[in-house]
């Protein structure tokens, strides 16, 4: 069986019919607002989070909390500890001699193909021959209880020849070592443009990964069924994808596999591949011993095993003119992918688009270089690339502020993508390619303009300079910066900074295919409804974002539908929940799936009282038409009694978009949610520590489906941006150990670290496009407002140093990288 | 409601090598619910946590680090004051040993509302009987019987859905929904629960804080939900809506613990029982004597004090121990008892009250103290334990070696006192003997008020760190000149130690910037620390010195030069 067969990644090339398919989609998607459907009920409400009684309660039930079945056993990992090597051997005998040890599992127990069955098909799904990480994965020690298994997986001996390992992403990039092949995307003439500046700069930059810190550690529950079919308990971001990879290794067709998932207990991306792994490892052992198999790491393993967010490391030459706006740019980004390709070649890409973040280059030249290490697998973490693209250009812009010596607001919106010809500086030859043939605007005009992306999407809904019009004022921005001035000249040892930072994040995943979802919505003839869809709850409320739509569709009380597990059985074939497009997606299946029963339900009473089918109304509970009013429970009974269906799918596919990896150009987003942070800090110089102050917010949800769980994202977004570039260091040792295992190593936010002053103010304008409810995605671009805190540091270090000072900031601005900071401040002027 | 969960017998169990433990096991036994739990058969390395989870079926309570890190275990202990009326205490349950709960009262996230479900613990899991060994209910007097109940729990206002404090939107009229405990309502309607791992934590450590502020009547603020929560991580929500939780509280029906009836039970656990049971795989010994006794008997038993530590080497190191000691319950030890010129804290007084006591009279301390890992920690954790343990990043040492602190060390042939520094020999090897307990940390008191002691943690994060560098410095200066120079430092060795050569370069000179500039100098030199994941030895070596600047620098009356406290208020 291939690979190729199982799964399909996220980079697949977009799907030629996909023009065709968007011109229906836009066609339903049109009918967003039949006149049957009344105002809304429940959607634009806070309501609360559909578990959270539960939660609370501690009756919300998790993976682990599964009651166990007869016979189940348990399963710990045996792991390299070797950065790279040959596996000569493994002696598993004084593990299988210990007590309740029931068995050993290594790569020959696999029935199917060795390799995992994602697109890469670059990885082993237990390590063989060769070790490429500390913390691979080589097999698993089964036994009957966890400790047991835990205890003995360390008493097995892997035989390795260490090799040479490369544990840096400058080794990698200097023994051009990649996962995949370098990426180079080019508009006009950026050596000419440079050559031609004003003024340039270089320099370099780093950024280090993060650990997803999921409270809820990875898990898997296997339990084989009759006829060698497998039920499994995964908590996954993508349960299609943990079938695809099981019925991959087993060697059974995927209907034979399926997985459910009621919720996590978070994912940020982590769960969306690495929860495979999981559930791949503990199906082998489960189909060698038959019986079931649980297994859940330690949080020690757990962080051994799994990837990150992928380090970066960047080199750039800027050239701008004496406003301080970019004239030409050239990139570099070489991204620490770990050992495997995994989703990283889609997470650099991602960098790339974002590496504009809010700004137009005119001429540029970026390079990616997808470095292979030996470390861990890194994958996917909210943003998905998008706030290492955004950092290094955001730190650009605040360099050439202090370069200049001027407001780095003034020069970020200087550089803002606006509706104006580009204007020829130097080589009147430079100008921008034309893409996006669909946005129309670069046609009309006489010239290239400033809103279209090195990619060649047209920037169309840009509401960023009024957003952060009002965000300065809001925040007073001005007259705080004067008085930090100010107050820093008397302050010897404390030195404040601010910054404000803008974000625009694309959304859709860039891989055109998986921009399609389904639901089923079923009602019962009590009148109860249940939905399903494929996507799933990690804590972010999709399902009660769903419930309330489909509550609205149906016009009865949000209480009265229930969002069931995510189930392969259910919606099959569904993409991860990732992008932040899980309620674009899924909400509006779901909305189509609970339509199709209203007008099934519509034409049903319309028979019965003689009036159009879009003359009746279906809200509050009730259904209501010229001449009667009846009770959504009793039209429901009546419905069923007149067998008439009173379930329905939905299915529905992002219109507008397509993008063609070939030419890495097109328009493969179908919108940009925007927003801006107003962030304070302060600097101790003796110690280089350093505390957030005061934070501003102004976020674009575009409507709000639920206001509360919006703002929560953007609060929690915004904190686990700040971890990742303030006290979230990984460390790994000159031996690629990972020395940061832990919490207590591994230093996420603390509920010391939130500002005391911390406001969340949501932009009040629906999204320009037809999207469900007028919302907008919101998952991911909170997170890269924390840039802010990182700028605002610099703008501290700065203030320590003479004018026109160059700060160089390693990200995560720890102590020691703060400090430090300060010292080359001193001495190094720009 | 009878805890059936402890109901099932140990029948045709199978004799797995747990159960081959020659020592016996003793009988274990909490309140929990309002009732009696007895337990037999758990295993002296069994966690709290794991006994919840896999041997009662309660999964509510969460495992997320194992370490006790993250809180998501947190639950909640209960234990006589003394006056009258219960002292609660939040502590991890995964590294926290079963049966160190024993003769304690109990709550769980499943145990605080004030109308109980029932899925938790109304049976064992499904296969339960063959997973190891298994507790069983036994009556007091060890016979196989039904447990002893005792009327109580939780009482209170009941929660209507849909009224003001319940938590609707599941209200829907049919009343079938169990009703919640404020802690709980306020975590809804804060929406402080997103993907909800971390919530059952949050709920108890929330508990805690309404039973020790909201009951008495005192306002729980934002700040002091930062402070009690810092044991508590939450990865979803930046915290904002818990501390609206924390601060909704106290305006929600009040829902009030039975505290008379669990006082009467906790009483029926107390007679008869000295936790000095023959041969006894876990003694929980309740007196100086006994302690002494059983340590000269079994000087290879593990000794324990709160586990903080010793609980990490049973879920990360996977050690099991046959033999354990609980010291936790002598009386002596709990105490903190106050002299003309010196305050003796025992070896079981917790890190909580160890740390109230010696900021009574050097308030400078309290954030310092604050910092010091998460609540639920320092619920746990004692200052004996901490200074035993002898942690080279341990936070206690280098202040008390700035305090000149001592240590009594005794066993059943007699007594020694040291100096803290002297405890030391290397990295985590000490000079006591294999039957000599660590009973007393004496700190000579202030007698005035002390300002000349600081201390200052710098960590990667504010709360609930553990130290990349630790500097304690206690200066006195009299007409000009330095007649006292204490200074004591974490993370620079491979134990706690003394700056003697520092403290040299300081003691006679006079105070000035010069002085201080040689002694950082120094004080620079005078260790070799390490570089690992906190910090480069560079670093270190380098703010070590800038923090006796830090000291400078304030005993010149500078302020707002320590981030640790530093507000808005301040910068505005």
């Amino acid at each position: 069986m291939n690979a190729k067969d199982m799964s399909v990644s996220r980079d697949a090339v977009a799907d030629l019919d996909v023009m065709a398919a968007n011109a229906h989609a836009d066609a339903v998607a049109a009918q967003d607002s039949p006149p049957g459907r009344s105002k809304p009920q429940s959607a634009g409400q806070t309501i609360f989070h559909e578990s959270a009684r539960a939660q609370v309660a501690g009756a919300a039930t998790y993976v682990d909390d599964i009651p166990v079945a007869r016979g189940t056993l348990y399963a710990a990992p045996i792991l390299s500890t070797v950065a790279h090597g040959k596996l000569l051997g493994v002696d598993a005998a004084a593990a299988r001699a210990m007590p309740g040890v029931r068995g050993v599992i290594l790569a020959a127990d696999i029935p199917g193909d060795r390799l995992l069955g994602n697109f890469a098909h670059d990885e082993p799904v237990f390590a063989h021959e060769t070790v490429q990480h500390v913390g691979q994965v080589i097999g698993l020690v089964v036994a009957e209880s966890v400790m047991q298994a835990r205890r003995a997986a360390r008493k097995v001996l892997c035989r390795i020849e260490p090799l040479p390992a490369i544990l840096t992403v400058q080794a990698a990039l200097k023994a051009k070592n990649f996962v995949l092949p370098p990426v180079f995307v080019r508009r006009g003439d950026a050596d000419a443009a440079l050559k031609s500046a004003r003024h340039t700069l270089e320099g370099t930059l780093e950024v280090g990964g993060q650990e997803h810190f999921y409270l809820e550690g990875q898990v898997a529950y296997v339990l084989p069924q009759e006829q060698n079919q497998w039920l499994i308990h995964s908590s996954t971001q993508h349960p299609g994808e943990v079938q695809h990879w099981v019925s991959h290794a087993l060697a059974v067709d995927n209907h034979a596999v399926r997985v459910e998932c009621r919720r996590m207990g978070g994912g940020f991306g982590g769960k969306e591949t690495q929860a495979g792994h999981l559930a791949v490892w503990a199906a082998v052992a489960a189909n060698k011993l038959r019986c079931p198999i649980k297994l859940r790491l330690d949080r020690d393993d757990d962080f051994m095993i799994t990837g990150k967010r992928h380090p970066f490391a960047y080199a750039y030459t800027a050239g701008f003119d004496d406003t301080g706006r970019i004239t030409g740019l050239k990139l570099t980004m070489a991204v620490n992918c770990g050992f495997s390709a995994d989703l990283s070649g889609p997470v650099a890409d991602r960098a790339i688009f974002h590496a504009d973040n809010a700004y137009f280059l005119q001429d540029v030249e970026i390079a990616s270089y997808r470095c292979k290490t030996n470390t861990q697998s890194h994958t996917a973490f909210r943003g998905f690339g998008g706030p290492q693209g955004m950092l290094v250009i955001e730190t650009i812009m605040g360099d050439i502020a202090r370069k200049l010596n001027v407001d780095p607001l003034d020069v970020r919106r200087r550089n803002f993508y606006v509706d104006d010809l580009v204007e020829s500086l130097a080589g009147s030859g430079r100008t921008a390619r034309k893409h996006g043939s669909d946005s129309g605007r670069a046609d009309l005009a006489e010239g290239p303009r400033r809103n279209i992306t090195h990619y060649g999407m047209t920037v169309e809904d840009n509401i960023l300079d009024p957003l952060l019009s009002k965000l300065a004022d809001t925040a007073q921005y001005r007259k705080r910066r004067q008085t930090i001035a100010a107050w820093n000249e008397k302050s010897e040892v404390v030195k404040r900074g601010i910054a404000i930072t803008p974000v625009k994040f694309g959304i859709s995943f860039t891989a055109t295919l998986f921009n399609q979802a389904g639901a089923l919505v079923h009602v019962y003839t009590d009148g109860s409804v249940q939905v399903n869809h494929g996507g799933t709850e990690m804590g972010q409320g999709l399902h009660t974002k769903v419930s309330q739509i489909v509550a609205d569709e149906l016009g009865v009380p949000f209480e009265k539908v229930i969002a069931t597990a995510s189930d392969t059985g259910k919606i099959p074939n569904a993409s991860a929940t990732a992008a932040s497009a899980g309620t674009d997606l899924n909400a509006r299946a779901a909305q189509y799936a609970a339509r199709n029963v209203r007008d099934n339900l519509a034409q049903f009473v319309a028979g019965l009282d003689r009036c159009g089918a879009g003359a009746v109304r279906f809200t509050k509970g009730e259904v209501v038409t010229r001449v009667t009013t009846r009770p959504f429970t009793e039209v429901v009974k009546l419905a069923y009694a007149n067998r008439i269906q009173l379930w329905s799918d939905g299915f529905y596919r992002t219109p507008k978009i397509h993008y063609d990896k070939t030419t890495l150009t097109g328009r493969p987003f179908y919108y940009f949610a925007y927003g801006a942070a107003c962030t304070e800090v302060a600097i101790d110089t003796l110690t280089g520590e350093s505390r957030v102050l005061k934070v501003d917010i102004l976020h674009d949800v575009g409507t709000s489906i639920n206001p509360a769980i919006d703002i929560g994202q953007i609060e929690g977004g915004f904190i686990q941006g700040m971890g990742w570039l303030t006290t979230e260091q990984l460390v790994w040792t000159d031996t690629g150990h990972l020395a940061t295992h832990a919490p207590s190593t591994y230093k996420i936010p603390a509920t010391g670290d939130v500002p005391e002053h911390f406001k969340v103010d949501l932009w009040h304008e629906p999204n320009r496009e037809d999207n469900i409810f007028g919302s907008k995605a919101v998952g991911e671009p909170p997170l890269m407002l924390a840039i802010s805190v990182f700028e605002a540091l610099r703008d501290a270090i700065a203030s320590t140093a003479p004018a026109n000072s160059r700060v160089k900031l390693v990200a995560p601005a720890t102590a020691e990288h703060v400090l430090k900071a300060l010292k080359d401040a001193q001495s190094s002027l720009a | 409601m009878p805890l059936t969960a402890a109901l099932f017998t140990m029948l045709r169990m199978k004799a797995l090598p747990d159960d081959s433990v020659p020592i016996p096991r003793p009988l274990l036994r909490f309140v929990r619910r309002g009732e009696i739990v007895s337990l037999n058969n758990v295993p002296p390395s069994r966690t709290l946590l794991d006994l919840l989870r896999d041997d009662l079926g309660c999964t509510g309570t969460k495992e997320g680090c194992g370490e006790g890190d993250c809180g998501a275990c947190t639950v909640v202990l209960g234990e006589d004051s003394g006056d009258g009326r219960l002292k609660y205490r939040a502590v991890n349950s995964c590294i926290r040993l079963a049966h160190s709960v024993d003769g304690l009262a109990l709550w769980t996230v499943e145990d605080i509302a004030p109308t109980l479900p029932t899925a938790c613990g109304s049976l064992p899991p499904e296969g339960a009987a063959c997973r190891g060994s298994k507790p069983a209910c036994a009556g007091l007097d060890g016979t196989q019987k039904d447990c002893v109940t005792q009327s109580g729990g939780l009482q209170g206002m009941r929660l209507r859905p849909g009224e003001a404090g319940s938590a609707a939107p599941a209200g829907d009229g049919k009343g079938s929904e169990p009703s919640l405990h404020p802690a709980q309502v306020a975590m809804v309607e804060a929406h402080g629960s997103q993907c909800g791992f971390c919530t059952p934590g949050f709920v108890m450590s929330l508990f805690g804080m309404y039973q020790n502020h909201v009951c008495k009547g005192k306002t729980i603020t934002r700040a002091l939900a930062q402070e009690e929560l810092a044991g508590n991580l939450c990865r979803c929500t930046g915290y904002q809506p818990i501390f609206k939780a924390a601060q909704a509280m106290a305006a929600l029906p009040v829902v009030a613990v039975d505290e008379a009836g669990v006082l009467s039970n906790l009483k029926l656990l107390a007679p008869g029982f000295t936790g000095l049971q023959r041969d006894s795989a876990y003694k929980l010994p309740k007196s100086l004597p006994d302690l002494l006794a059983a340590r000269a008997a079994h000087p290879e038993a593990q000794l324990v004090a709160g586990c903080t530590d010793v609980g990490l080497w049973i879920t990360k190191q996977h050690r099991e121990f046959d033999h354990i000691i609980d010291l936790t319950q002598v009386a002596e030890l709990r105490r903190i008892e106050h002299y003309p010129n010196h305050v003796a804290i025992g070896a079981a007084v917790p890190l909580a009250d160890a740390y109230a006591a010696l900021t009574e009279d050097r308030p400078q301390l309290k954030t310092f103290a604050a910092r010091f890992a998460g609540l639920p920690v320092r619920n746990s954790g004692t200052l004996g334990g901490n200074v035993a343990n002898g942690s080279p990043i341990g936070d206690s040492m280098p202040l008390l070696i700035a305090m000149r602190a001592s240590i009594m060390l005794m066993s059943a042939h007699g007594h020694r006192e040291m100096a803290v520094e002297d405890l030391y020999t290397g990295y985590r090897t000490n000079v006591m003997a294999a039957d000599e307990v660590l009973a007393w940390v004496k700190v000579p008191k202030a007698g005035r008020p002390n300002p000349g002691l600081q201390i200052y943690k710098i960590s990667k994060r504010f709360d609930d760190d553990i130290s990349t560098v630790c500097l304690a410095i206690d200066v006195r200066v009299e007409s000009g000149k330095v007649v006292h120079a204490s200074i004591g430092a974490g993370g620079v060795a491979a134990t706690p130690v003394r700056a003697r050569k520092t403290e040299a370069a300081l003691v006679g000179q006079p105070w000035t910037f010069a002085t201080v500039q040689h002694a950082m100098a120094t004080l620079r030199a005078e260790f070799s620390p390490i570089s690992d994941m906190r910090a480069s030895s560079d670093y270190r070596r380098e703010v070590i010195g800038n923090l006796l600047q830090r000291y400078w620098f304030e005993s010149q009356g500078m302020q707002q030069i320590n981030l640790q406290s530093f507000t808005l208020e301040e910068a505005a």
